[in-house]
């Protein structure tokens, strides 16, 4: 099971594939320096309280994001089954 | 002459490098943006001189920003790059060195931070990716000076125009090239990975913040508090004092020498706060009162950039950052400024827009006071406890977050967000963090004391020729009526535009009680930034926006001054 999140409303630690940047050339062109564009790999770290900056794992790199920008990064992450949990605790 | 462009993403280490290439010390820090400005140094090759320049750090040669821009147009001047590559980043970096490829200028790579690659686990074929690209790879430690010798070595081999394929094919491309050259064993989190995640996630991260920030003050404060009592003031007390007297017995205390050179002398005694004589005053102040904090705060700065923690501060405070019109990243100014307002001003380059460096150069010099003047109202206020200095730093402090907020409110457009590289926690490399102290520390030396010393001559000259009687009696309104200080402060009002350290140390001598004290310190650090710093500001805010700024200063020193004193009244 997939579901499809912004980076705004993924979890700490959870993993996901960017599939899309919702904003115009500008915005991608900037986050691509970073390395965050379409097919690539992205793990939360953490996200500061009210709407501050999110803090995300790129490749090798850790980048810290406003929310507004953070918004339109979306994000498709696996679910987490059951089976997962059950291992996780056990 | 020839030209070598030193290229590259931000805080990969392109100053240390230009640092050991030309042996002109430039600044670097771990943090993106350290180099704001173009800094040129030459090296000799082989019998002949070559210009080295270091350009600020950049992510692709598309322009998104001014600096970009810059770089660019740089590019056309350059006969030959060094791009330097973070090799424990190399998928990113690849992006700016595929379109560097593209140019007409041969370019060569040096592959920095490979030690630290080493660590991560990262591995690069570097003969691979040089037969892949075209130009010569080298792999260098720059902090170390690993790798420079063979990276000067092979500057003749750069090429141009090696790898000519379309730009929609580039982040393809690099990811083929990743996969042949790249392999990353697995490993566990390292305790400073640990940390670094600890100290931005929220509620460890404010402990963290709270605990650097109170340690660094107790560091600065212990360091500064003793180095002044065990040392300076002894050294003065037993060294230089009797040699004075000695000078002053020649010279002939009321002639118009000794009123210069020495001062006046207090039942026969030399008060080093209050003499005001160029040897004696003009020595002890810089000297004895602010290079020791100078030094102090210097040194923890220094570690704090070096380890790549101000970012991270920048990020848990983003949102105080946000209400003020900036965000996090201001807070690299911030703290520069507080050391000297004119690097602080330098550094606002990292933010984005106009409407961010108007504000941020604003409250810097409205609100936070230069290390110098800082030792100094420790000086004379620190006698009556920590309450004073409370008051006076608490002051300063809402000004700054209420005068940021009304800028936000009434300059047009938004602040916008952060978005930058947090680099890795880095344990500062100890030669480099003490080159560093002691260039900044020697910029004080040579650079301020001289003005100082300036200052103290002129303050004289204006004693002695009474015109600061006059214009204490013209201004006499204002400082008495509104700020309830007495005529004289005008002449460290008047000695404020030149350098707010002899500013606030002529108030010393005039036995102000402690409410007068706290309104004075507060009134000289809002009033007018020092000449330095304003000759900066004009040069990076224009004539026109410097004055605004100006008169925004002038409207809330009358009204903060005026309400200080009433309250303290």
């Amino acid at each position: 099971m997939k579901k499809v999140l912004d980076l705004t409303q993924m979890k700490q630690k959870e993993k996901g594939i960017v599939i899309a940047v919702a904003g115009g050339p500008g915005l991608k062109k900037r986050l691509e320096t970073l390395g965050i564009r379409k097919g690539a790999e992205i793990a939360k770290v953490s996200a500061q309280v009210m709407r501050g900056p999110i803090i995300v794992q790129v490749v090798n790199t850790q980048v810290a994001i406003g929310f507004g920008m953070a918004k339109k990064i979306i994000v498709e992450v696996e679910k987490e089954s059951n089976i997962e949990r059950s291992a996780v605790s056990s | 002459m020839k030209k070598i462009l030193l290229l590259g993403n931000p805080n990969v280490g392109k100053s240390v490098i230009f640092t050991r290439l030309t042996g002109t010390y430039v600044v670097a820090s771990n943090y993106p943006g350290t180099t704001v400005e173009f800094t040129k140094g030459y090296m000799n090759l082989k019998g002949e001189k070559v210009e080295v320049i270091d350009v600020p750090g950049i992510y692709s040669l598309e322009p998104v920003s001014k600096a970009e821009e810059v770089a660019v147009d740089m590019l056309k001047e350059g006969d030959l790059v060094i791009n330097v590559v973070d090799a424990t980043k190399l998928e990113r970096s690849l992006n700016l060195t595929l379109q560097l490829l593209k140019q007409n200028v041969p370019v060569l790579i040096a592959l920095n931070l490979w030690d630290e690659a080493g660590h991560c686990g990262i591995i690069i074929e570097v003969a691979e990716l040089e037969r892949i690209l075209g130009v010569p790879v080298v792999p260098t430690c720059a902090l170390t000076g690993e790798g420079m010798r063979n990276l000067v070595l092979r500057l003749k081999e750069a090429k141009a125009n090696t790898y000519l394929k379309s730009d929609q094919e580039r982040w393809t491309e690099i990811g083929k090239i990743i996969h042949q050259v790249q392999k990353v064993t697995h490993r566990h989190h390292t305790f400073s990975e640990k940390l670094g995640d600890a100290s931005i996630r929220p509620i460890t991260g404010i402990f963290i913040a709270g605990l650097v920030l109170f340690i660094s003050f107790q560091v600065i404060r212990f360091i500064g508090e003793s180095l002044i009592k065990y040392f300076f003031e002894p050294v003065f007390n037993i060294f230089w004092t009797p040699l004075m007297l000695k000078l002053s017995l020649i010279l002939n205390p009321g002639s118009f020498i000794h009123k210069i050179l020495i001062g006046e002398l207090f039942k026969g005694e030399i008060n080093y706060t209050a003499s005001f004589g160029l040897l004696t005053t003009g020595l002890f102040v810089p000297l004895a009162m602010v290079l020791p904090y100078i030094f102090a705060f210097y040194l923890v700065l220094s570690f704090m950039e070096d380890s790549g923690y101000l970012p991270r501060l920048g990020i848990l405070v983003d949102n105080i950052m946000h209400t003020v019109g900036l965000h996090g990243l201001a807070v690299i100014p911030m703290f520069l400024g507080l050391g000297c307002n004119v690097p602080g001003v330098l550094a606002t380059r990292i933010l984005e827009g106009k409407r961010e460096r108007f504000i941020a150069l604003t409250l810097m010099a409205i609100a936070v006071p230069c290390m110098s003047q800082i030792a100094l109202i420790i000086g004379l206020i620190g006698k009556y406890g920590p309450f004073g200095l409370g008051i006076v730093f608490g002051t300063l402090f809402i000004i700054w977050l209420v005068l940021g907020f009304l800028l936000n409110l009434i300059l047009k457009g938004e602040s916008p967000e952060i978005f930058v590289e947090i680099p890795p926690y880095r344990w500062p490399y100890f030669g480099v963090l003490l080159k560093k102290l002691w260039l900044r520390t020697a910029d004080f030396i040579f650079h301020g004391v001289p003005w100082v010393l300036f200052g103290v001559f002129l303050v004289n000259i204006l004693y002695i020729f009474k015109v600061i009687k006059f214009v204490g009696q013209i201004a006499s309104p204002v400082i008495t009526g509104f700020f309830g200080l007495p005529k004289e402060t005008v002449a460290a009002l008047i000695m404020g535009f030149l350098r707010k350290d002899i500013a606030v140390g002529m108030l010393l001598p005039l036995n102000l009680t402690m409410h007068q004290s706290i309104v004075a310190s507060v009134v000289l650090a809002m009033y007018f930034p020092c000449l330095a710093t304003f000759t900066m500001m004009i040069r990076e805010l224009g004539a026109k926006d410097t004055l605004k700024s100006v008169f925004i200063m002038l409207v809330t020193v009358l009204i903060v001054g005026t309400a200080l004193n009433l309250i303290l009244s």
